[in-house]
């Protein structure tokens, strides 16, 4: 499976621009594809071929990766994908098989982990148990020549930045998960790190807390313009915080880009697969239409009207890709009203099954030639119950092509 | 009625478990306090006598001497030796980490006489004589796979976050280990000194070889003195011995506890 194939519908990833500097346009595309010296601004991380291999297993194949000043990026993958490997590479907990580490146009593969000046955040918060908070904030400073004032007004103010001031004397026991992690989040900016890096920081809370926090650290995030690198195997995380989510699968970046491109746009199965809910259909291309758009057939009298993006000929075998939420869902007697504008992918079906899930409601519909469909619709007016016909109506944009794997 | 159940019989059997493996003790203890020379029940009176006459005993205060003396040092070498050890295996990866482990806690199934003569042949090799230098290493050896295991035990329990997140916010490796592993592994360095003075407190085969006519600790002299006569000295000496035992584990479990609050 190849990355970026020329045939695979995508956007071409757009520079990266950072929040907060200005590019004034001069970086033209060739200089952006090379090493760039004292010129310009550096990233504030690079990741050159970077490779680790544990015995036999390849943990992370060949990456390259950029993260701009301030920018939060996301390593969103399944289980052992090898997301934790790159940031402990980065961090200088593992040693590269092969590759280079670059931060701020430093290369430091061989600058050991405590004078790299980076922040860490851990799944189980990791405060010292055996320090007060104020100890466990200050421990950084310690090795920084912080005067004695000074310590004690960064620690302050760091806790202030946490929203949880004056709990200096406590010992991290007498907090709750959600308070220990904000806690090690002060521990890690008070020493104003060039790159934050946090390895699943809120799967350890429940569900309400991790909203909380996660806009937490994206505030924070953004008050002091920190350079994150977060890891994670919760989408939903992803698509929210980042600037530019990563997607990978066994130790291979699969698609890298904004949150929206990486879920309207997935470069292959997998990415589409991952993020969402999706219907995958084998299908023909049966004819590619002159405005731009592409029309599939995925059963007899079962066609679909794609809109064109990525280069497509006669007779390919591909996957349609429909996301679960871009489906529209109707009872035949208002169907006409609604879908007038419209008959492109337009079919009756019929509900065989669903499921009530509060604010939307999950559908399953079979088509003619059992042809079986998820659909996730908000819930406006009744509900449809099971047994119930319906149409159906995809917009064309909505119909995604994907190159078929061998 | 008394019903018998299998419970009660459970309780019974138990009781009797203890009363076989602890009255030789209370026995001894009682013992002491009897002011006969020849020891019987029912007892007449009661006395201090023998605890006097044994505070009066040059020869038992100088082996009880030795017996501290050898026991705090052995406890201090072996955790010197074991912190460091343990490090390396439960943190490190080296080749033949295995077989040095497995080696370092052999002591503990290679039979005492066996070491005890292993010892003494070794040094005789080396035309040293014997000295409390080599009781002390012997006694280093003896106690050093208890104190291993219990300080790995503890290392393993205890999460490499705390000292990777001391690491990535400055700390060198000799600064994370005094400010984080260490502080987290102290409950189980004062376990392994407390297991290694006991051990080395009353451990007397491998002593007996050992021991030179300077150097004699407690159990050795007690050896000596039982082949002569059954003094009831020694019921004293027992009972004090018993009391040092006992106490000591339960008075540092009590200071780590308040330790571990504290903190
Ligand atoms: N120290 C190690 N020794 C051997 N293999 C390792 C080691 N660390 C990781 N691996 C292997 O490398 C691969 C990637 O692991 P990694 O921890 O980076 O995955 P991950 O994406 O963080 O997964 P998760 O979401 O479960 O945390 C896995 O196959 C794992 O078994
Ligand atoms: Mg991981």
């Amino acid at each position: 499976m190849q990355n970026h194939s020329p045939d695979i519908q995508h956007r071409s990833p757009a520079p990266q621009v950072p929040q907060g500097s200005a590019p004034s346009g001069a970086v033209s595309e060739a200089a952006a594809s090379q090493p760039k010296d004292a010129v310009g601004q550096e990233p504030a991380v690079r990741l050159k071929g970077l490779m680790k291999r544990f015995g036999k297993t390849v943990a992370v194949q060949e990456t390259d990766l950029t993260i701009e000043t301030g920018e939060l990026v996301t390593l969103l993958g399944p289980s052992g994908c090898g997301k934790t490997t790159i940031l402990r590479m980065i961090a200088g907990l593992e040693t590269p098989t092969k590759g280079d580490i670059y931060i701020k146009g430093r290369r430091i593969n061989d600058t050991p982990i405590h004078k790299r000046n980076l922040g860490m955040i851990f799944q189980n918060y990791a405060l010292f148990p055996h320090k007060t908070i104020f100890e466990n904030v200050a421990f950084g400073l310690k090795y920084r020549n912080v005067s004695r004032e000074e310590t004690r007004e960064k620690v302050s103010q760091a806790l202030e930045m946490v929203r949880l001031p004056g709990v200096e004397k406590r010992s991290p026991s007498q907090l709750s998960g959600g308070q220990q992690q904000r806690i090690a989040l002060a521990r890690a900016i008070v020493i104003e790190p060039d790159v934050l890096l946090m390895d699943e920081p809120l799967s350890a809370l429940d569900e309400k807390l991790r909203e909380e926090m996660r806009m937490e650290i994206d505030n924070i995030q953004q008050q002091l313009n920190l350079t994150t690198l977060f890891v994670t195997h919760d989408q939903r995380e992803a698509l929210s915080m980042s600037n530019k989510i990563v997607v990978m699968k066994d130790g291979r970046k699969q698609q890298e880009g904004t949150p929206e491109d990486v879920y309207d746009y997935p470069d292959n199965y997998f990415v589409a697969d991952f993020l969402g809910h999706a219907n995958f259909f084998d299908a023909r291309v049966l004819e590619v239409l002159d405005n731009d758009q592409v029309r599939v057939r995925i059963a007899e009298g079962l066609e679909f009207t794609a809109d064109h993006v990525g280069r497509w000929r006669e007779g390919q075998d591909v996957h349609l890709v429909m996301r679960a939420q871009k489906i529209n869902v109707t009872s035949p007697d208002l169907a006409d009203e609604e879908l007038e504008s419209t008959e492109l992918n337009y079919y009756p079906g019929r509900i065989y099954d669903r499921s009530y899930m509060g604010g939307e409601t999950s559908y399953f519909v079979e088509l003619d030639h059992g042809v079986r469909l998820h659909i996730i619709s908000m819930v406006r007016r009744r509900p449809h119950r099971i047994g119930d016909e319906v149409v159906l109506h995809v917009p064309a944009r909505h119909c995604g092509l994907l190159p078929r794997e061998k | 009625m008394f019903k018998i159940t299998g419970w009660s019989l459970i309780r019974l059997y138990t009781t009797l478990v203890y009363i076989f493996m602890f009255a030789p003790i209370a026995v001894v203890v009682i013992l002491s306090f009897n002011p006969q020379q020849f020891g019987s029940f029912p007892m007449d009176g009661f006395s201090l006598r023998w605890y006097a006459k044994l505070a009066g005993n040059a020869d038992i205060l100088e082996a009880f001497g030795n017996s501290l003396v050898l026991g705090g040092l052995t406890a201090i070498c072996t955790t010197a030796v074991a912190i460091p050890a343990a490090m390396a295996f439960v943190r490190y990866d080296f080749p033949g980490k295995n077989s040095l482990n497995t080696l370092l806690l052999a002591p503990i199934m290679v039979p005492e006489v066996i070491l005890g003569v292993a010892l003494l042949l070794f040094m005789r090799w080396l035309q040293q004589p014997k000295s409390f230098a080599m009781l002390l290493i012997g006694h280093v050896v003896i106690t050093l796979p208890y104190v291993l295991l219990v300080v790995q035990a503890r290392l393993v329990g205890i999460r490499t976050d705390y000292e990777e997140a001391a690491k990535s916010l400055g700390a060198n490796p000799l600064q994370t280990f005094r400010e984080i592993t260490f502080p987290l592994l102290m409950p189980a360095i004062l376990a392994g000194m407390l297991f290694s003075f006991t051990i080395s407190f009353d451990d007397i085969t491998a002593t007996l070889f050992w021991a030179t006519a300077g150097n004699q600790t407690v159990p050795v002299k007690i050896f000596g003195m039982l082949r002569n006569s059954i003094s009831p000295e020694i019921n004293a000496l027992g009972a004090v011995m018993i009391v040092l035992t006992v106490s000591t584990p339960l008075l540092a479990g009590y200071l780590a506890r308040r330790f571990a609050r504290g903190s």
